[in-house]
């Protein structure tokens, strides 16, 4: 798509999906050449150091991103400063003790962040403790939080991803994951299988069971042209309301109890542990990993996914190509369904072991926000998952320590996002320089009916 | 891809008709062969009298055989002469209405034969507050998608309406007060969307979910923080109290149904009229469109495309804002987390089950909202349907429309493209 240039213009290598907007191909024209014999007579060394100081000034995506981070972390650190009783009964004495309003503000947005910071990647108290003949496991249980919370991220967020790279939205993760998770579930509970052959039974069922919601979407959208965001909205709701019915059901419904909730997954069936039982961490992260590399396989070394990638950058070359599209969109929602699938049996069989109504949790719909900060590509999904996992799991131990709404996770997460999708807005923000037109591959809007 | 459309207009025409007499037809068939024949032994009552109603008007008693067998028959001759005869648009809608009645009033039959009888002026009351929110959020959306800027944040608009309108109506007493910020706090996301889509282009799908996050984790949080705590003084707010129009609330059946609710119906109605007027009938609503169309052309003529789009995405969430309060201070009071439920989506679906045009959505949203009612009401009765089933009806609904099969639903040419002037 573009070529790397060295010198003032070029910054680093871009492909179609460096771009914050995924699907139709970024249109990014190749920098201005008049510049190029001046470049030719600089040394290496000062090349490097003017590109890296120019991704700086222009917001490479990569300086974007975490200056995006930075924003949505100030802001909610305001939101949770402007919020707490304390700091508002300081304020209302700002004119007699204004130091007192500055330090008590500070004190609570600091105090929530670290108690985040505890809760999902390190605690010293647990150091400490291991010390004085405390487990030395718990020095690592908020990493083994953090990685069970990004597990169904990384595959819901893959779901996303690979939809996005073929010039789909796929907004459907929710339902996929529900069709994954009461596959496996039911797998899980009603069958009995051996050692090793249930937990990967189960696991397949779930996969299935996303394939089949998420390959519906694609054959729609091939055979009829109905567009795929709505289509996949609308079978969200279908799926949350199909798996309230079942679970009204004697065949999955736990009997004696009085919510709707399905018995739990046999012991064969659960994916085990990966550091002995005190920690939640469990095979399904491996298996997370596992289908980001492979979906980097499928996309960077396959025909299939090349076929894809050509579909998602521009659908007409890749039909005059004798490529087909409608074929691209069955086959990638059939593996984007069966990737959210994988999420769902990741946390039936792995943390959850029943099916209850709210099974699905915010995953399908975080997982769209992960795929946009991870520019959807499959390293990007992990980062960006381990990133959310970090701070969905940091926020329940906030709330525990310091009573501050877990919600507050939410709002930061869809401030990244926010930002991560609009860099001029971030540019603006941080008085960067703009860059020059057609360089943003921003104008990748589609409307509903392409 | 045009060519081909229009070389094939005349023969899609002639399969529509064909496609669309098949449906009724078969709704026709379910009629006489589940409704009628699988009904339970029993008649089907319903009672049209709400207690303490002025005129006493009889129940109404139906044997469920006969009327859904005789109602299925007039559909299924009905989806004939769609397809077979060539026939103008308004009797085409009126017989998609006369068997859309006939499937209804045979379901309602069907669900009641032999138990209770059906209160069908609650059901209809439930039905209308049911559908006010999807009426006025499916309104945001058109308004902003006919100008070509596509709203998925109606959910997020519904949910900070909902918000602000029970905070501000608990903490200062004014119910005005509150319906009033309510609007505005939808005009708030509005504004955002606006900012981001077309200053900053962001895709508008991705952002349209984004805000509903951003709405969701907001109101949530604030929920937790502020008013657990101090719920009698921000989250108590009272409710708006039916307003009875002199005359038309005093006719029976319909009085009640129609006339006889809270503010938010009748704004509810002078949005619709005013929208569809407004878009349809006026010089503004002809510019706004040629911008949803074609705002290279609109440009052309001297319209500024930016700024109706603004102004569209703004009013939009100040609609739906309405929509949002009406939850909370037109219906239950407080504010619960994610009280909107979805129902920013089941708006959505209305507006593009109704082909992005006022009275479409309308319609849609009235359906819809039926649905919802009829969740919760034949669930009482022991209706032999799960409501899960009901519930899900207007998404199924809206992916059938769009599949095309019943004449495919298609937005405006330029929506959620952003407008670069060249």
């Amino acid at each position: 798509m573009s070529q790397q240039h060295p010198g003032p213009g070029g910054n680093e290598p871009q492909d179609p999906a460096d771009s914050a907007a995924p699907p139709g191909g970024a249109g990014l024209s190749p920098r201005g050449t008049d510049d190029e014999a001046a470049d030719a007579s600089r040394s290496k060394g000062t090349e490097v150091a003017i590109s890296l100081l120019n991704a700086v000034l222009e917001g490479s995506s990569a300086v974007v991103t975490f200056l995006a981070i930075v924003a949505a972390v100030v802001i909610g650190g305001l939101l949770i400063a402007f919020t707490s009783p304390v700091v508002l009964h300081a304020w209302s004495h700002v004119f007699s003790a204004p130091g007192t309003a500055f330090s008590q503000a500070w004190d609570v947005a600091a105090s929530a962040y670290s108690a985040m910071f505890e809760g999902a990647i390190l605690n010293p108290h647990t150091v400490t403790a291991a010390f004085h003949g405390g487990s030395t496991a718990a020095i690592f249980n908020p990493l083994s939080e953090t990685a069970v919370n990004a597990t169904p991220l990384i595959l819901a967020g893959l779901a996303v991803a690979l939809a996005f790279r073929t010039g789909l939205f796929n907004i459907g993760a929710t339902g996929q994951f529900i069709g994954g998770a009461m596959i496996a579930g039911w797998i899980g509970f009603a069958v009995h299988l051996p050692m090793i052959v249930h937990v990967v039974v189960a696991v397949i069922g779930g996969f299935v069971g996303g394939a089949i919601v998420g390959s519906f979407v694609g054959y729609l959208k091939a055979r009829t042209g109905a567009h795929e965001v709505i289509v996949t909205i609308m079978s969200n709701y279908v799926m949350e309301y199909l798996i309230l019915f079942l679970l009204g059901l004697a065949v999955f419904r736990a009997p004696g109890l009085p919510n709707p909730v399905s018995p739990s997954v046999a012991n064969n069936a659960m994916l085990p542990h990966l550091a002995g039982a005190s920690l939640r961490i469990n095979a399904g992260f491996l298996i997370a990993l596992a289908a980001a590399a492979a979906v980097a396989w499928l996309l960077d070394r396959t025909t299939v996914g090349f076929e894809l990638r050509t579909v998602g950058a521009n659908q007409s070359a890749a039909r005059s190509a004798g490529m087909s599209p409608e074929r691209s969109w069955v086959i990638v929602m059939l593996i984007c369904g069966g990737l959210a699938g994988l999420a769902g049996a990741s946390v039936i069989l792995g943390t959850d072991f029943a099916l209850t109504p709210q099974i699905y949790g915010t995953y399908g719909i975080d997982a769209i926000t992960v795929a946009l900060l991870g520019r959807a590509k499959p390293t990007g999904v992990v980062l960006a998952a381990l990133l959310y996992g970090s701070l969905n799991a940091g926020s329940i131990t906030m709330q525990a320590q310091t009573q501050i709404p877990v919600d507050i996770a939410t709002v930061i997460q869809a401030l990244i996002v926010l930002f991560v999708a609009a860099p001029p807005f971030i540019r603006e923000l941080f008085h960067l320089r703009a860059r020059r037109v057609g360089e943003e591959g921003q104008v990748l809007a589609k409307g509903w009916s392409s | 891809m045009t060519a081909i459309t229009l070389v094939g207009h005349e023969r899609a025409t002639i399969d529509r008709q064909r496609v669309v007499g098949a449906i009724f037809a078969v709704l026709g068939l379910v009629d006489i062969f589940v409704f009628g024949l699988l009904a339970d032994k029993g008649d089907a009552v319903f009672t049209f009298t709400l207690t303490g109603a002025a005129v006493n008007v009889p129940n109404l008693t139906l044997a469920p055989g006969p009327v859904s067998e005789g109602l299925g028959a007039l559909s299924v001759v009905l989806g004939f002469v769609y397809a077979g005869l060539k026939s103008s648009k308004i009797l085409q809608r009126l017989m998609g209405v006369t068997v859309t009645l006939a499937f209804v009033v045979s379901f309602l039959c069907w669900s009641d034969a032999g138990r209770t009888p059906l209160p069908f002026e609650s059901l209809m009351q439930s039905t209308m507050l049911a559908a006010i929110p999807l009426v006025l959020g499916a309104l945001s959306g058109c308004l902003c998608e006919r100008s070509g800027v596509i709203n998925i944040a109606i959910e997020g608009q519904l949910l900070l309406g909902a918000f602000a309108g029970a905070v501000i109506a608990s903490a200062f007493g004014s119910l005005w007060l509150g319906l009033l910020t309510g609007s505005l706090a939808g005009g708030l996301l509005g504004i955002l969307l606006a900012v981001f889509a077309i200053r900053y282009m962001v895709d508008q799908i991705i952002l349209g979910v984004v805000l509903n996050v951003f709405a969701s984790g907001l109101t949530g949080y604030l929920y937790d923080q502020e008013l657990v705590p101090f719920e009698n003084r921000l989250n108590s707010p009272a409710t708006f109290n039916s307003i009875k129009i002199p005359i038309l609330g005093d006719i029976p059946v319909i009085g009640p149904i129609l006339f006889d609710s809270t503010i938010f119906l009748y704004i509810a109605y002078a949005a619709v009229a005013l929208v569809h007027i407004g878009l349809f009938k006026t010089r503004w609503g002809l510019r706004v469109r040629a911008v949803g169309e074609h705002p290279t052309a609109a440009d052309t003529v001297g319209i500024r495309v930016l700024w109706t789009r603004y102004r569209n995405v703004i009013l939009g969430g100040l609609v739906a804002g309405i929509g949002g309060a009406s939850l909370t201070i037109g219906s239950v009071g407080s504010f619960g987390k994610d009280i909107s439920s979805g129902q920013g989506y089941i708006a959505l679906a209305a507006m593009i089950f109704g082909r992005w045009t006022p009275l479409g959505a309308t319609g849609a949203a009235l359906l819809f909202g039926f649905s919802l009612a009829c969740a919760s009401v034949l669930g009482t009765i022991g209706a032999p349907i799960p409501s899960d089933f009901l519930l899900m009806l207007p998404y199924v609904a809206t992916i059938i429309a769009v599949t095309g099969f019943v004449g495919r639903s298609r937005a405006p040419k330029a929506d959620g493209q952003p407008y670069i002037k060249a």
